[in-house]
């Protein structure tokens, strides 16, 4: 076991990055993860420490490196889609939305209202269930255990509808390029009214237990304060530049799924302290609410997939009968689409930010790149920035407040 | 009423030593706390209202590799993470067990590449694997179930050996 | 196009010799790699293009020359609209200059860029590889690096595999 005594921290590949008390060795570097309780999986935060105060604040990721990327451009434009899931493993829906509209943008494909009802309904349940697992670990972050066992609770019933329509909890890869996988189970509807009506109070609860609570505030005021200058100049997206004073929601300014039709407020604070972020957070946990039952009300009928059979295979029951089905579904399983030689970005809005996907054909069946611009690696980056000047104890608090998704940074 | 009343006075048990000990182990193992990546959130559902692992013992995550017993590889295992996977190993301290939870873990999963190492048993041997992208808490349960059947079978014999 | 960006593109043209494609409502401009920083400076303080939403870059190997474009793609939030950068870059010692002086998000993005491409970013004041460790061989994301497959275990070829496969000691 020799080898593997305690080591310090070498100054040397950063010294670049640290201040010169550190080389002279009156500050001291302390490594924190990549197995650490709260760092959200496996992130290295190595600090430069005057005692208790952090000095500096250096990012290492990586550890979580899926070669995603580079798998996808190994796979048909439809197989690659399983990849998208598993990325951001807090926003399934949002990741296959962010690839299938990426795809329908190139291809130049048509979806159905309905299929767009749907994608809107799923993505803010996804969004709900994305703030709930972020309002837990919050919690479980600043010792409070409860709201992790509530938010839990209430994020299974949300994952008892995605199995509904998908037949999985969590890797869903449900929206297809021109729709939906098949449309929902008569259930659905129930499912979901269920929900919507039980969900409110449940908010309630875990505001009574943190909104007002005096250690929850202790915590959490005027800790890791953001302006919104620097969020914007280190491209900070979603609920943090929100809760710096900037109205900014891919939703609103560019609807995409017929968002225009709802009606919704985009919250904002202008503290830009770790509480405003929490406190934006749980409002959109209210205003995704009301998305979803605006487009479960006016869910319209209809087919949910475009009926394009360049790129839509067709459905089972046309098989039987059509030679032509037959053809266009045996060559879309095994040769794919072709898409043209372009590129385009597209962007939704995900609970972390905007998920954008740069996606580039070459003319085959494959795509020739595809690049996540990831919510979460921008906004972790503006840390080293917040964290300055504070203990390490609230470097917990700021961190949790970030919500960051590994899988999402390393990609 | 308690447990005598139905089985007659305990005040004395006999049993061999190895099951006692076995028996313990099972009933007080401590995973330790790393989640790595989707798995993980299934792993923290198994723990919370809904599945509640706690039934079995398992409440009591530590977030110290010295103070566990059983790591549950939650998620895909990249080269950058494999020696800390490693390094965290070796600091258990013995019995240890490994449950490769998920296709990831076991081996490499959808993620057939440069970056993944394709089975975590490449790194650490592992004891019990849990299929699935990610597995279902049940799942997990069921994982850690059949690793608390092959520790009941364990003899000291084959631990004076290793 | 957007009336606006037409006016932005213009200036482009002329004070950097731009040239521009347009696809499905968006536009690419491909823009030398000495002007970069300026037309970033540029869009960012007269136009009000104020997010780096993404930065990243294509091989396109085995075409040497130009062999990467690296992309930025910028957004401005007070008038809601988007235009991508493209910088051509050879396959020979491939440089850019640094733009993080302009934007912060472009430090980590061009780390990226550097550790997946082995593109240079000339004056980036952090040049370490940012997601692979630091003794990696090769850039992976280029197109000449391999994806590095390796054989599934079926019946019929487990115990071939099986022999060569790396198993742990306790």
């Amino acid at each position: 076991m020799s080898e593997y005594q305690l080591q310090e921290v070498p100054v040397g590949p950063y010294k670049h990055l640290v201040s010169e008390r550190a080389i002279s060795g009156e500050t001291m570097l302390l490594n924190m993860g990549p197995q650490h309780p709260s760092t959200h999986g496996v992130l290295r935060l190595l600090l430069e420490l005057d005692g208790e105060v952090i000095i500096n604040c250096i990012p290492d990721f990586g550890f979580l490196h899926t070669g995603i990327e580079k798998n996808m451009e190994a796979k048909t434009y439809q197989k690659a889609e399983v990849m998208s899931d598993r990325l951001d493993y807090m926003n399934n829906m949002g990741n296959n939305l962010a690839y299938v509209m990426a795809i329908e943008k190139l291809v130049d494909l048509d979806v159905p209202p309905r299929a767009q009802a749907l994608r809107v309904i799923l993505t803010e349940l996804q969004r709900i269930a994305s703030h709930l697992v972020w309002l837990g670990t919050a919690g479980l972050d600043l010792a409070a255990m409860s709201v992790f066992l509530y938010c839990f609770r209430e994020r299974e019933l949300i994952l008892d509808i995605f199995e509904m329509v998908s037949g999985q909890r969590m890797m869903v890869t449900y929206f297809r390029p021109g729709g939906v996988w098949r449309d929902v189970p008569v259930e659905f509807e129930s499912a979901v009214r269920n929900f919507i009506k039980i969900f409110p109070k449940r908010i309630d609860e875990y505001e009574a237990l943190l909104t007002k609570n005096p250690l929850w505030l202790d915590r959490m005021v005027g800790i890791g304060k953001l302006d919104a200058a620097t969020a914007l100049q280190h491209g900070v997206t979603g609920p943090m530049l929100r809760a710096s004073g900037v109205n900014w929601d891919l939703r609103k300014v560019r609807p995409y799924c017929g968002y225009e039709q709802y009606d919704f407020n985009i919250p904002t604070e202008t503290k830009g302290d770790t509480y405003a972020r929490y406190i934006v957070r749980v409002q959109e946990l209210r205003e995704s609410l009301k998305i979803v039952e605006q487009a479960l009300n006016k869910l319209p009928m209809g087919p949910v997939r475009s009926d394009n059979r360049k790129f839509v295979p067709p459905p089972r029951s046309e098989i039987g009968t059509s030679m032509e089905s037959l053809i266009h579904h045996f060559k879309l399983w095994t040769e794919g689409f072709p898409a043209p030689k372009a590129s385009v970005y597209s962007a939704v809005e995900s609970p972390r930010g905007e998920l954008g996907v740069y996606l580039e054909g070459d003319g085959g069946p494959k795509p020739y790149r595809v690049h996540w611009r990831t919510p979460s690696f921008d906004n972790l980056s503006v840390l080293s920035k917040i964290v300055k000047g504070h203990l390490v104890a609230d470097l917990i608090a700021i961190l949790a407040s970030v919500d960051i998704v590994l899988g999402d940074i390393d990609r | 009423m308690g447990v005598e009343q139905k089985l007659g006075n305990m005040g004395m048990v006999t049993t061999t030593l190895e099951s006692a000990v076995n028996w313990a182990r099972t009933n007080a193992m401590w995973p330790m706390l790393f989640g790595l990546a989707c798995c993980a959130i299934e792993m923290m559902s198994a723990q919370a209202a809904d599945y509640d692992m706690s039934r079995f013992g398992m409440e009591l995550m530590r977030a110290s590799p010295r103070q566990s017993d059983l790591m549950i590889v939650a998620g895909r295992v990249s080269r950058k993470m494999a020696p800390v996977l490693r390094r965290l190993y070796d600091q258990m301290p013995e019995p240890k067990w490994v449950i490769a939870m998920g296709d990831c873990a076991s081996c490499g999963g959808v993620f057939n590449n440069y970056a993944i190492v394709q089975g975590v048993d490449e790194v650490v041997p592992v004891d019990v694997y849990v299929a699935g992208c990610p597995p279902r808490p049940e799942a997990l349960i069921h994982g850690v179930l059949t690793l608390f059947e092959k520790v009941k079978g364990e003899k000291f014999t084959d631990l004076a050996k290793a | 196009m957007d009336t606006r960006l037409e006016k932005i593109v213009k200036v482009l043209q002329e004070k950097a010799g731009a040239t521009y494609e347009e696809f499905r409502g968006e536009v690419h401009v491909f823009i030398n790699a000495r002007q970069i920083a300026d037309a970033l400076t540029f869009l960012r303080d007269e136009h009000q293009f104020s997010l780096l939403s993404a930065m990243t870059a294509v091989d396109y190997w085995p075409q040497e020359n130009p062999r990467f474009h690296v992309i930025y793609q910028l957004t401005s939030l007070t008038q809601n609209l988007s235009i991508q950068l493209r910088v051509p870059v050879n396959g020979s010692q491939p440089k850019v200059p640094t733009v993080t002086r302009v934007f912060e998000a472009a430090n980590w993005r061009e780390r990226e860029i550097l550790d997946m491409f082995g593109i240079e970013f000339e004056g980036h004041p952090d040049p370490r590889r940012i997601l692979m460790p630091e003794d990696w061989d090769g850039h992976p994301l280029r197109k000449d690096y391999p994806l590095g497959y390796e054989e599934p275990q079926f019946t019929f070829n487990f115990e071939e595999i099986d022999v060569r496969k790396p198993y742990a000691k306790e």
